[in-house]
C-alpha cells in the first residue's frame, strides 16, 4: 500500500512534468490554452492526493481554486480575449523546438541533480516530488525566455506558479498554501487583465469601452 | 620464439619494399610485391593467432641493439598486442589478396609498391614495441609511408592539399604522444613500457596524460575535432591503402590509447571517462551526419570511419567508468565490446572500400550521383557491398549487430556508477550511440542504394563491367569472416577474454559453455543473443515462404516497363538523386550542418531551368581550424622580422638571453 | 516428448501471429469504416485479399533486380521471426531468449532496410521519396525505441521480453518511468506502423505516402507478403506493448493448456481492445505534415530519454 501511495504521487508530479513539455512543444495559441487547461487539471489532481496522503484537508481547498480559476476560468477568459482582439493564432519562438526540448532535459536532470543532493537526508516520497516541482518551474521559466508572445509568456508563468503551489503542497505542514496560493492567483489575475489593457490602449488609444463600442460600427 | 619469429617477417616486409624500389617499373612487379606481402601477413596473422589462443605459450621479449643507448629497442608479444597483431594482419592480408587484382589499374605503380610493405611493417612495429622510443619511431614511420601512398597521385590538387593537411596532423599527433610519454618516463628517462609501469608519478601527471593521449592517439583514429584530415586523406590513396587507413590504421590508434591509458598509466580516475564518452558520443554523431551528406563514396566511407571509431571510444570511456568504480565484470564487458567493434569495423570498413575500389575501376567515377544501376552490371560486387552495408548498419545475424549489442548491455549495467556526473553523462551517451546506429543505417541505405540500383545516371555507369576474380575473393572473405563473426561471436569473445582480464582485472563468462553458443554477457536470467538461431529462423521462414507459395498460390512472372503510377519517365535524371534523399535528414538536423540553400526559380514563362545551391560547411573547419591558421601566419608575419635585423640587434638578443638565463640562476631558489 | 511439447508450443505462438494478423487489419478497417459512417469491407477481407494476390502473376519492371524480387520474402521472415519472438499467450517459450527486445528493434530495422532498398531499386521518384522519408523517420524512431527498451529493461531488469512480461505481472505498479515509456512506445508504434498521424495506409496521394510510395511497383505475391508483413508488424507493436504493460492473463511455459488456452483468450481480447483505441485516434486526428514527424518523433525520444534518466537517478522511479 505504501508503495502504491509513492507511486500514485510520483505518477502525478511526472504527469505535470510531461504536460509541462506539452507546453513547450504547442505552436497554436488555443492547443496552448487547452493543455494549459489540463496542466491545471493535473496540479488539482495531484494536490487533492496530497491532501489525502496528508490528511491535509486545507490542500482540498487548493486543488478546488486550482482547478476552478486555473482549468476553467482563466483559459475561458483567456480564449475570449484573444478571439476578441485578434492577437496571432500561431506562437512566435525564440530557437526551434529541438533545442528547446533538449534544454528541457536538462533542466529536468539539473533539478534532479540539485534537489537530491541538497535534500540528501530528507524523506524520499517529499525529496523526488520536490525535484519533479522544481522541473516545473524551470520549464515555465524556459518558456517564458523562448517565446515572443505575450499570451504564451503569461501562460509559462502561470505554470511556473503551478509548479511553486506543487512544492508548496509537497512539503508537509508548510502553513498558509491555501492563502498564498490564492494571492499569487489574483497576482496573475491582475498581470493578465494589465497585459490586456495595455495591448488594448495601444491598438485603440483609449480603454474606453463605450468607445469601443461604437467602433464596432454596423453590429446591431 | 613469436616474437623472434615475427621480427624475421616484419624483415621480410622491409625486404619486399626495397625490392620493390628495385623492381620498379617491371611487369611482375605488382603480383610479385603484393603475393610477397600477402605470405608475410597470413605469416604473422598465424603467429598472432596462436599466441592470443594459447596465451600461455612463452613469448619472451627480444631486445635489438638500435635506438637509445640505455634502453634499446624492446618488443615484446603480450595479449592487447596478440590481438591488435590478429586485427592488422588481417586486414593487411585482405588488403595484399585485393591489391593482386586492384593493383593492375595503377598509373604509377612505382610510387606505391614500395611504400605498401613498409606501411603494414610500420604498423606491426607500433603493435610490438615495448619502449617509448620504438613506439614513437614507428609511428612516424607509419605516419610517412601512409602519407607517401596518400599522395601517390600528386599530379591531383586535391591530394596534395589532403597530404599536406595530413601530415601536418600527424605531426601533431606525434609530438602530443611525445610529451605523454615523456610525462611518463619522468626525469630518470626510463622509457621502457616495464619501468613505466613501475614508476610513481604527481597526481596531476595522468589526467594531463590523458588528454596528451587523446589528441594524440585520437587525432590519428579521427576523434572530432582532429577528425578532418580523415576524410581530406583517406580518398586520396589508391582503394587498398584506403581500406588500410580506415580499417587498419585507426585500430593502430586505439591499441595506442589503450595501451597508454589502460596499461601505463595506472588506475583511472572517474571523471576520466566523462570525457572520453563526451569526447566519443559527439564523434559518433557527427560523423555519421556529415557522411550523409557526401557525394564521393569514398568521402562517405571515412566519415562513416569516423562515426564508428567514435563508437569504440563510447565503449572505452564506460570501461574506463567502471574500473575506476571497481566494478570488474561491467568494465570486462564494456571493454571486449569496444575490442570486438574494433575487429568488426576492420573487417566491413576494407570490404566497403575495396567495394568502392570495384567501382572506381569499373566506372571512373567516385561520385554516387552519376552512378547508379550497378547491380545489373557488377552483381558480384553489389552483393559484397550490400553484405558490407548490412553489416555496417548493425543488423542480426551479421557481425556489427553483436558488438552494438554488447555496448547496449553494458550501458545497461551504468545505473550502478555512483558519481552524479556519470550518471548524467552515460543515458546521454546511449541515446547518441542508438541515433549513430540508425543515422549509419540510412547513410548506407543511400550510398548502396544511389550507386548500386536504380537506373545508371551516366555512360560511364552503364558500360561498367564486373572486377577481377583476386577483388572478389578478397571481399568475399571479409564478408564471410563478417557472417562467420556474427553467428558464433562466441569465441571471438572467448579469445578476447585475456586482453581483457590483463586490463581490468576481470573476462567475461566463458562464450562456449552456454547453451546453443549463444552470448551471455551476464547472466541467462538478465539477457542472451544468439546469432545462429536467428538466422537459421530467418533462413528457414523465408524458404518456407518460398515453398509455400511457390507450390500453393502462384509462381508465374512476366517482365513489363515501370509502373510509376502510370506516368513512366524514360530520362534517369528523374530519379532521386543522393542530395535529395539526404534532405528530410539534413533538414531534422540542420543546427549541425548549418547549410544555406539558394534558389534561382525562373518566372513562369521562363524555359531556363531551375536551380538550387545547397551549400554545407564544415562547422570545425570555420571555428577551429581557420583561426588557428590566421594566428599562426599573423605570427609568422610579426617573426619574420628576426630575418632582417642589423649585427647589433643580433648582438643584443644573444646578450638578452644570456642576461635572462643568469637571472633566473641567482632568482631560483 | 517434454521437448516435443515445448517445441509445439513455440511452433503454435509462430502460426497464432500468423493467423490472427490479418484479423487485426480487417478488424480495424471495419471499425473504422464503421466510425466514419461507411458499413465497410468484411473483416475477413484481408485473408481473400492476400489469398487473390498470391495467385496473381506478377508483373515486374524490367529493370527490377534479384533484390527486388527477393526482398519480399526477406521483409516478411524478418518481421514474422520478430512477432514471433514477442510472447503473446505464454512466456518462456522454447527459443525466447535467442533474441531480446534489442534484437527484436534491430530485426524490424533489417526488415525496413529491405523495403527501402526496393523502392529505390526500380529508379522511379516514388521508390526515392518513400525510401528517403522512411528513412529519416526511422532516425529517429528506432533510437526513441532502444531509449523505451532501456527504460523497460533498468525497471524489470533484464532486456529478454519473457523476463519483462513475468517481472510486469508479479511487480505491476504505476511507475512514472513505465508511464514516459508507454506513452513513448505508442508514439513509435503509430509511426513505425504507418498510421495517421504519421502516414496514411489508405492514401493514393504522393504527397502523403511513405510506406506505399515504397511497395508501389509491387504487384501478385510480392505485395500478398509485403502486406502480410505489415499486418504482422502491427501486431508485433500490440505484443508488444500488451505484454509489457498489460501483462495480466499470460500463462508461464508449462503451466498447462488450461492456462494457454486463457492465455489465447486475453491476448486475443487485448488485440481487440487496441483495435478499437487505435481507430478511435485515427479517426479524431488528422495527419501532419512530414516535417512535423520528427517533432512527433522527438517527443518520444526525449520521453524515452527522461525516463532512462530517472531511472539513472534513482532506482525508485
Amino acid at each position: 500500500m505504501e508503495r502504491f501511495v509513492l507511486d500514485v504521487a510520483h505518477l502525478l508530479a511526472g504527469g505535470l512534468v510531461l504536460v509541462s513539455f506539452m507546453l513547450l512543444y504547442q505552436d497554436r495559441m488555443f492547443a496552448l490554452l487547452n493543455v494549459f487547461a489540463l496542466h491545471a487539471v493535473v496540479l488539482s489532481l495531484s494536490v487533492a492526493w496530497q491532501a489525502y496522503i496528508q490528511k491535509a484537508p486545507h490542500l482540498y481547498i487548493t486543488a478546488g481554486i486550482a482547478m476552478a480559476l486555473k482549468a476553467v476560468i482563466i483559459p475561458v477568459a483567456l480564449h475570449r480575449v484573444v478571439v476578441a482582439l485578434g492577437i496571432h493564432r500561431s506562437i512566435e519562438t525564440v530557437g526551434g523546438i529541438g533545442p528547446t526540448m533538449l534544454a528541457g532535459i536538462g533542466l529536468v536532470a539539473l533539478s534532479m541533480v540539485v534537489m537530491l543532493r541538497a535534500a540528501a537526508a530528507a524523506d524520499p516520497l517529499a525529496r523526488e516530488d520536490l525535484a519533479f516541482a522544481l522541473s516545473v518551474v524551470l520549464l515555465g521559466l524556459l518558456m517564458m525566455v523562448t517565446r515572443r508572445n505575450a499570451v504564451s509568456q503569461i501562460v509559462g508563468f502561470m505554470s511556473l506558479e503551478n509548479g511553486l503551489i506543487l512544492a508548496a503542497a509537497g512539503a508537509k505542514g508548510m502553513p498558509l498554501v491555501v492563502e498564498i496560493s490564492v494571492a499569487f492567483s489574483v497576482l496573475v489575475a491582475f498581470i493578465v487583465i494589465g497585459v490586456f489593457l495595455f495591448r488594448i490602449r495601444e491598438r485603440f488609444d483609449s480603454v474606453d469601452v463605450q468607445a469601443l463600442d461604437d467602433f464596432r460600427g454596423e453590429r446591431r | 620464439m613469436a616474437t623472434i619469429a615475427t621480427l624475421w617477417c616484419l624483415a621480410a616486409l622491409f625486404g619486399t619494399a626495397v625490392l620493390a624500389v628495385a623492381l620498379q617499373q617491371k611487369r611482375i612487379a605488382t603480383h610479385l610485391i603484393y603475393g610477397l606481402c600477402l605470405a608475410a601477413s597470413l605469416a604473422l596473422l598465424a603467429i598472432s593467432l596462436v599466441q592470443l589462443i594459447y596465451p600461455t605459450l612463452p613469448a619472451p621479449a627480444a631486445t635489438l641493439p638500435v635506438g637509445l643507448p640505455w634502453v634499446g629497442a624492446r618488443f615484446r608479444i603480450d595479449a592487447l598486442t596478440a590481438f591488435f597483431l590478429v586485427v592488422i594482419n588481417l586486414g593487411a592480408a585482405a588488403a595484399s589478396l585485393y591489391a593482386l587484382g586492384y593493383g593492375e589499374h595503377e598509373e604509377m605503380p612505382g610510387r606505391v609498391l614500395p611504400f605498401f610493405p613498409a606501411f603494414l611493417a610500420g604498423m606491426n612495429i607500433v603493435l610490438l614495441a615495448d619502449d617509448a622510443f620504438s613506439f614513437l619511431i614507428a609511428w612516424e614511420f607509419m605516419s610517412l609511408s601512409s602519407w607517401a601512398l596518400v599522395v601517390a597521385h600528386h599530379r591531383d590538387p586535391e591530394n596534395t592539399r589532403a597530404g599536406y593537411i595530413y601530415v601536418l596532423m600527424a605531426s601533431f599527433g606525434t609530438f602530443a604522444l611525445l610529451l605523454a610519454f615523456g610525462l611518463l618516463a619522468g626525469p630518470g628517462g626510463g622509457y621502457g613500457f616495464a619501468e613505466i609501469r613501475a614508476a610513481s608519478h604527481a597526481p596531476w601527471v595522468p589526467g594531463l596524460v590523458l588528454g596528451l593521449v587523446l589528441v594524440g592517439a585520437g587525432s590519428k583514429a579521427g576523434l572530432a575535432p582532429l577528425h578532418v584530415w580523415l576524410p581530406l586523406a583517406h580518398p586520396a590513396a589508391p582503394s587498398h591503402v584506403s581500406a588500410l587507413m580506415s580499417g587498419v590504421m585507426t585500430k593502430v590508434a586505439i591499441y595506442g590509447f589503450i595501451r597508454l591509458v589502460f596499461d601505463l598509466v595506472g588506475h583511472p580516475v572517474w571523471w576520466w571517462s566523462i570525457v572520453v564518452l563526451a569526447v566519443g558520443s559527439a564523434t559518433a554523431v557527427l560523423g555519421v551526419l556529415f557522411a550523409l551528406l557526401q557525394r564521393d563514396l569514398k568521402r562517405l566511407l571515412a566519415y562513416s570511419t569516423v562515426e564508428n571509431i567514435g563508437i569504440i571510444f563510447i565503449g572505452l570511456g564506460l570501461a574506463l567508468a567502471f574500473r575506476s568504480d571497481g566494478m570488474g565484470a561491467a568494465a570486462a564487458l564494456a571493454l571486449t565490446a569496444s575490442l570486438v567493434h574494433a575487429l568488426n569495423h576492420s573487417l566491413f570498413k576494407s570490404l566497403l572500400f575495396f567495394g568502392a575500389g570495384a567501382v572506381l575501376t569499373a566506372t571512373g567515377l567516385r561520385d554516387i550521383e552519376k552512378l547508379g544501376g550497378l547491380i545489373q552490371r557488377m552483381p558480384v560486387t553489389a552483393f559484397l557491398f550490400l553484405g558490407g552495408c548490412l553489416s555496417i548498419s548493425a543488423l542480426p545475424p551479421l557481425n556489427g549487430f553483436v558488438s552494438e549489442w554488447l555496448m547496449f548491455q553494458a550501458i545497461l549495467l551504468s545505473p550502478d556508477l555512483p558519481e552524479w556526473g556519470l550518471k548524467l553523462m552515460v543515458p546521454a551517451a546511449g541515446a547518441m550511440l542508438a541515433l549513430g546506429a540508425a543515422l549509419s543505417a540510412a547513410c548506407f541505405v543511400r550510398a548502396f542504394g544511389i550507386a548500386f540500383l536504380g537506373r545508371p545516371r551516366s555512360s560511364e555507369a552503364q558500360s561498367a563491367i564486373e572486377t577481377d576474380r583476386m577483388s572478389r575473393t578478397a571481399m568475399g572473405m571479409l564478408l564471410t569472416l563478417c557472417l562467420l563473426m556474427g553467428l558464433l561471436p562466441g569465441f571471438v569473445i572467448d579469445a578476447i577474454g585475456p586482453v581483457v582480464q590483463a586490463h581490468v582485472g576481470a573476462r567475461m563468462p566463458a562464450q562456449s559453455a552456454s547453451t546453443w553458443l549463444s552470448v551471455v554477457p551476464i547472466a541467462e536470467s538478465r539477457s542472451s543473443y544468439n546469432g545462429l538461431l536467428v538466422f537459421v529462423f530467418i533462413l528457414v521462414s523465408t524458404l518456407a515462404a518460398v515453398r509455400v507459395i511457390h507450390s500453393f498460390a502462384s509462381s508465374a512472372l512476366r517482365r513489363a516497363p515501370a509502373w510509376d503510377c502510370g506516368y513512366p519517365e524514360p530520362s534517369p535524371a528523374t530519379q532521386y538523386t543522393a542530395d535529395s534523399f539526404a534532405q528530410p535528414i539534413r533538414r531534422v538536423f540542420s543546427d549541425v550542418f548549418r547549410a544555406s540553400e539558394r534558389v534561382d526559380m525562373p518566372a513562369p514563362g521562363d524555359a531556363r531551368p531551375a536551380r538550387i545551391d545547397v551549400n554545407v560547411r564544415d562547422q570545425i573547419w570555420e571555428t577551429l581550424y581557420a583561426p588557428i591558421s590566421g594566428w599562426i601566419a599573423y605570427a609568422t608575419e610579426k617573426m619574420n622580422h628576426l630575418q632582417f635585423l642589423t649585427i647589433r640587434r643580433y648582438m643584443g638578443l644573444v646578450f638578452g638571453t644570456l642576461v635572462t638565463l643568469l637571472l633566473t640562476v641567482a632568482i631560483w631558489p | 516428448m517434454a521437448l516435443i511439447v515445448e517445441l509445439a508450443v513455440q511452433g503454435l505462438q509462430m502460426l497464432l501471429v500468423l493467423a490472427v494478423a490479418p484479423f487485426v487489419l480487417g478488424f480495424t478497417r471495419k471499425l473504422k469504416a464503421r466510425l466514419l459512417r461507411r458499413r465497410g469491407p468484411p473483416i475477413i477481407q484481408p485473408y481473400r485479399d492476400l489469398l487473390r494476390l498470391s495467385r496473381k502473376e506478377v508483373v515486374l519492371a524490367e529493370n527490377a533486380s534479384w533484390l527486388f524480387r527477393s526482398a519480399p520474402y526477406m521483409i516478411f521472415a524478418t518481421t514474422w521471426v520478430a512477432a514471433a519472438l514477442v510472447p503473446t499467450f505464454a512466456t518462456g517459450l522454447y527459443f525466447s531468449w535467442s533474441a531480446d527486445l534489442i534484437a527484436i528493434t534491430a530485426l524490424l530495422g533489417s526488415a525496413r532496410l529491405f523495403l527501402a532498398l526496393a523502392g529505390m531499386d526500380v529508379g522511379t521518384s516514388f521508390g526515392g521519396i518513400g525510401a528517403s522519408r522512411e528513412m529519416m523517420f526511422a532516425s529517429l524512431a528506432e533510437p526513441a525505441m532502444l531509449m523505451i527498451a532501456f527504460t523497460v529493461a533498468l525497471v524489470a531488469g533484464s532486456t529478454q521480453l519473457s523476463h519483462v512480461a513475468a517481472f510486469m505481472q508479479s511487480h505491476a505498479g504505476l511507475r512514472v518511468s513505465l508511464g514516459l515509456a508507454l506513452v513513448g512506445l505508442i508514439i513509435v508504434s503509430i509511426a513505425e506502423n504507418a498510421r495517421i498521424p504519421v502516414d496514411n495506409p489508405a492514401t493514393h496521394l504522393e504527397l502523403t505516402m511513405v510506406h506505399e510510395a515504397m511497395v508501389l511497383e509491387y504487384s501478385g505475391r510480392h505485395i500478398a507478403l509485403i502486406e502480410m508483413a505489415a499486418a504482422l508488424k502491427l501486431v508485433l507493436y500490440i505484443s508488444l506493448i500488451a505484454c509489457i504493460f498489460l501483462p495480466w492473463g499470460i500463462a508461464t511455459n508449462g503451466d498447462g493448456p488450461v492456462a494457454y488456452a486463457l492465455g489465447v483468450t486475453a491476448y486475443v481480447g487485448k488485440l481487440m481492445a487496441s483495435s478499437v483505441l487505435l481507430v478511435v485516434f485515427e479517426t479524431s486526428i488528422a495527419k501532419m505534415r512530414v516535417f512535423r514527424v520528427p517533432e512527433f518523433l522527438g517527443i518520444a525520444l526525449m520521453l524515452g530519454l527522461l525516463g532512462t534518466l530517472l531511472l539513472f537517478v534513482s532506482r525508485s522511479f
